[in-house]
């Protein structure tokens, strides 16, 4: 099988993100002032393929003899990723600029973590399931570690890269034992061996192995120990790109996956098992965010409770949970990369106001922060009408139409236990007396991502049900 | 089954015979005067010097590491190469000019690393 | 013929000791390699797979996770330079400012 023209037609998003990367290399190579360039062109590449993903949505395509998929739910999956990073590079702008980062190389790796995520998420197969995986998480670890002389970046990098090693290694064992029940590396053909039942116990084996593995990576309760130290240790702007796009990546798969084996297949015996993760990852992140007190450990705790709610809604495998999911992670993704980058807006260069009691009083001093930031916290803390709220009741909703209303009273249980954190620190900023200066950098860029962040927040919250009508509309 | 493999353990009951047997007649019998040269690691060879502990060029392992990528990369080259008439064949021209573009990205990552100073020993 | 069963034994037991290694050493090279160990498990049971379904899908994936591998290793080792020049250890006892 030859890839013709008509084939990169078909995912032309992750071909452009790819050309991208490429024109970007040359640039830095050959061009004397390619650091000023690179940073406008990265966000540029990211706009246009967000907007070309929109626009080709209603194609629904397959390419490379279905080994990639492109148009509908692919194409949703796509806008989230290339907007979030478009986003991601507004706030690192000035940050990384100011910082001693090589920063020409830190907006390539951002594009080429956005290539293995896209190509994640069009994945038919077991094979760009891992190259895409691969691609993603390299580039993760390097850009953890990309303040390279900071002891803290080099230690998440360690960790991250070791921990991600791990977890690869149990994936391309699974997906080895998947292979030899199946025959075959295409999701089609496993859902169809599923539905015959051949070599079931096999198959059963190699899917644990797998969903363990992608459990490492979407920071699910037993294996998110790497979670809160990575998510402290690299520099804020790539914990914003980490825990909200790289998130959405793992999830687009494990639906892409499951969702078929649970409706087409009836295979429920990932339910329970799926079940118990989102409980405890619910549970566990809402209570130990509570003792935190630095705010980037607290964010990732609150990472690992959201990959629990969206756990759910892969649990209750119907296909309203996974359109619950997606929902969830498109909001997720903008009041997260919201939240962290007005962290990395006040933590400035010297890497302070990191404790939750210097935002004491950030209300009388940047007004216009602390209001943003509260609406953030309001979001993630799920209060309606913002987006946050609408993605836990879809994904509850789904819960309870599969059968699982203990599920979805635990996280209605944790949902309540999680807004005593997020508001706390609207507390600090707004009833706490603080009597040193905050002192921020100023940049404009950093506010302008923080608006759209904003804006995107109240948006996907004010019209939930239209988006959630087009992700129905195409998982079905 | 098992009886197969007896002609296999008296070959090799005689060969440890043979060895211990030869090895123990010559240290028992024969005479030995032990001087410096002789006890050497290599009596004929080099001479020793140095320690084997000696640190590395932390630029070495910079190559190796460049090395190890572009060379495992060339292993999706070899199969191609060698199915190359029998897909040429089949497909035409697009058999090559896929490689071409695989060698393209390939490339421009070499000339990165070659442009960053990765092969400068200095 | 050997059957297929003794090579997923090999495998399941190299992945097995690749598992405890990454669990009780505490050297971040040794660590990696353990990890090394996992991935050529994985790829001796696709080689079993693909040879006794007669298909060749599983040899091509063993060249991707071979290539993978390498890159991750070039970026694992590069880490740990990075953190060795800050931190003069490999031990990932000691790796420890931020709490695990």
């Amino acid at each position: 099988m030859i890839p013709s023209l008509q084939d990169l037609f078909n995912i032309l998003p992750p071909v452009i993100i790819g050309a991208g990367i490429l024109i970007a290399l040359t640039l830095e190579m050959f061009v004397k002032p390619a650091k000023k360039i690179i940073p406008h062109f990265a966000f540029l590449v990211f706009l246009f393929t967000a907007y070309y993903s929109l626009m080709t949505m209603d194609k629904e395509t397959y390419s490379l003899n279905t080994l990639m998929s492109g148009g509908g739910l692919t194409n949703i999956l796509y806008f989230i990723f290339t907007f979030g990073s478009a986003i991601v590079v507004l706030i690192s702008y000035d940050f990384i600029r100011k910082k001693d980062i090589v920063s020409s190389e830190y907006y390539i790796l951002l594009m080429s973590a956005v290539l293995g995520m896209m190509i994640m998420a069009s994945a038919k197969d077991f094979l760009m399931v891992f190259l895409g995986l691969e691609q993603m998480s390299v580039c993760f670890y390097i850009l953890a570690g990309i303040n390279r002389r900071n002891l803290l970046s080099n230690e998440a990098s360690l960790k991250y890269f070791l921990l991600g090693a791990f977890a690869t290694g149990f994936i391309v064992y699974g997906i080895a034992f998947i292979y030899g029940a199946s025959g075959s590396l295409s999701y089609l053909v496993i859902t169809n061996a599923i539905v015959t039942g051949q070599n079931i116990t096999f198959l059963t084996i190699g899917l644990l192995l797998f969903i363990i593995g992608f459990s490492f990576k979407i920071a699910a309760f037993p294996f998110h120990m790497w979670v809160p130290d990575v998510y402290q240790g690299a520099p804020t702007t790539v914990s914003a790109f980490m825990s909200t796009t790289g998130k959405t990546a793992a999830f687009a798969v494990l639906i892409a996956l499951l969702l078929p084996l649970f409706t087409v297949g009836n295979y429920q015996i990932f339910g329970p098992v799926l079940s118990l993760l989102a409980a405890l990852s619910m549970i566990y992140g809402s209570i130990v965010a509570i003792a935190q007190k630095d705010i980037k450990r607290m964010l990732a705790y609150s990472s690992i409770a959201h990959a629990g709610y969206m756990l759910i809604g892969i649990a209750a495998g119907i296909p309203a949970g996974s359109a619950g999911v997606i929902y969830y992670l498109l909001a997720y993704t903008f009041m997260n990369i919201g939240a962290f980058g007005i962290v990395a807006y006040l933590e400035g260069v010297e890497e302070t106001n990191l404790h939750i009691e210097d935002y004491a009083g950030l209300a009388n001093q940047k007004p216009v922060l602390a209001a943003l930031l509260s609406l953030f916290m309001f979001a993630l803390a799920g209060i309606p009408p913002l987006a946050g709220f609408f993605g836990k009741y879809y994904v509850f909703v789904a819960a309870i139409k599969a059968g699982l209303v203990w599920l979805a009273l635990v996280g209605i249980v944790s949902s309540a236990i999680s807004v005593y954190f997020y508001l706390r620190l609207v507390v600090y900023m707004y009833f706490r007396e603080n009597s040193k200066t905050i002192t921020v950098f100023d940049s404009s860029y950093s506010m302008l991502g923080i608006i759209i962040a904003a804006l995107l927040v109240i948006i996907v919250g004010v019209f939930p049900n239209t988006v959630v009508e087009l992700i129905t509309h195409f998982i079905s | 089954m098992i009886e197969q493999y007896i002609p296999l353990f008296l070959v090799l009951a005689t060969a440890v015979l043979i060895a211990v047997g030869i090895v123990a007649s010559s240290t028992l019998i024969g005479p030995q005067r032990p001087n410096d040269e002789k006890k050497s690691t290599y009596e004929s060879g080099v001479k020793p010097f140095g320690s084997a502990k000696e640190r590395i060029s932390i630029k070495y392992y910079v190559v190796a590491m460049l090395f190890i990528i572009f060379d495992l990369e060339v292993i999706f080259v070899y199969p191609w190469a060698v199915q190359f008439k029998s897909l040429y064949s089949v497909f035409g021209i697009p058999v090559f000019t896929t490689m071409l573009v695989f060698l393209v990205i390939f490339e421009i990552g070499y000339l990165y690393a070659y442009k960053k100073g990765g092969f400068n020993w200095e | 013929m050997i059957p297929v069963e003794y090579y997923l034994v090999l495998s399941a037991f190299m992945f097995t000791t690749g598992v405890i290694g990454v669990l009780i050493r505490r050297n971040a090279i040794v660590l990696f390699m353990s990890i090394e160990l996992m991935l050529n498990s994985a790829n001796l049971t696709f080689v079993t797979f693909a040879s006794f379904l007669g298909d060749s899908a599983g040899q091509v994936f063993i060249f991707f996770v071979m290539t993978v591998a390498a890159a991750e290793a070039a970026v694992g080792l590069a880490i740990m330079i990075a953190l060795f020049r800050n931190k003069q250890t490999l031990n990932a006892d000691e790796v420890n400012v931020l709490k695990w």
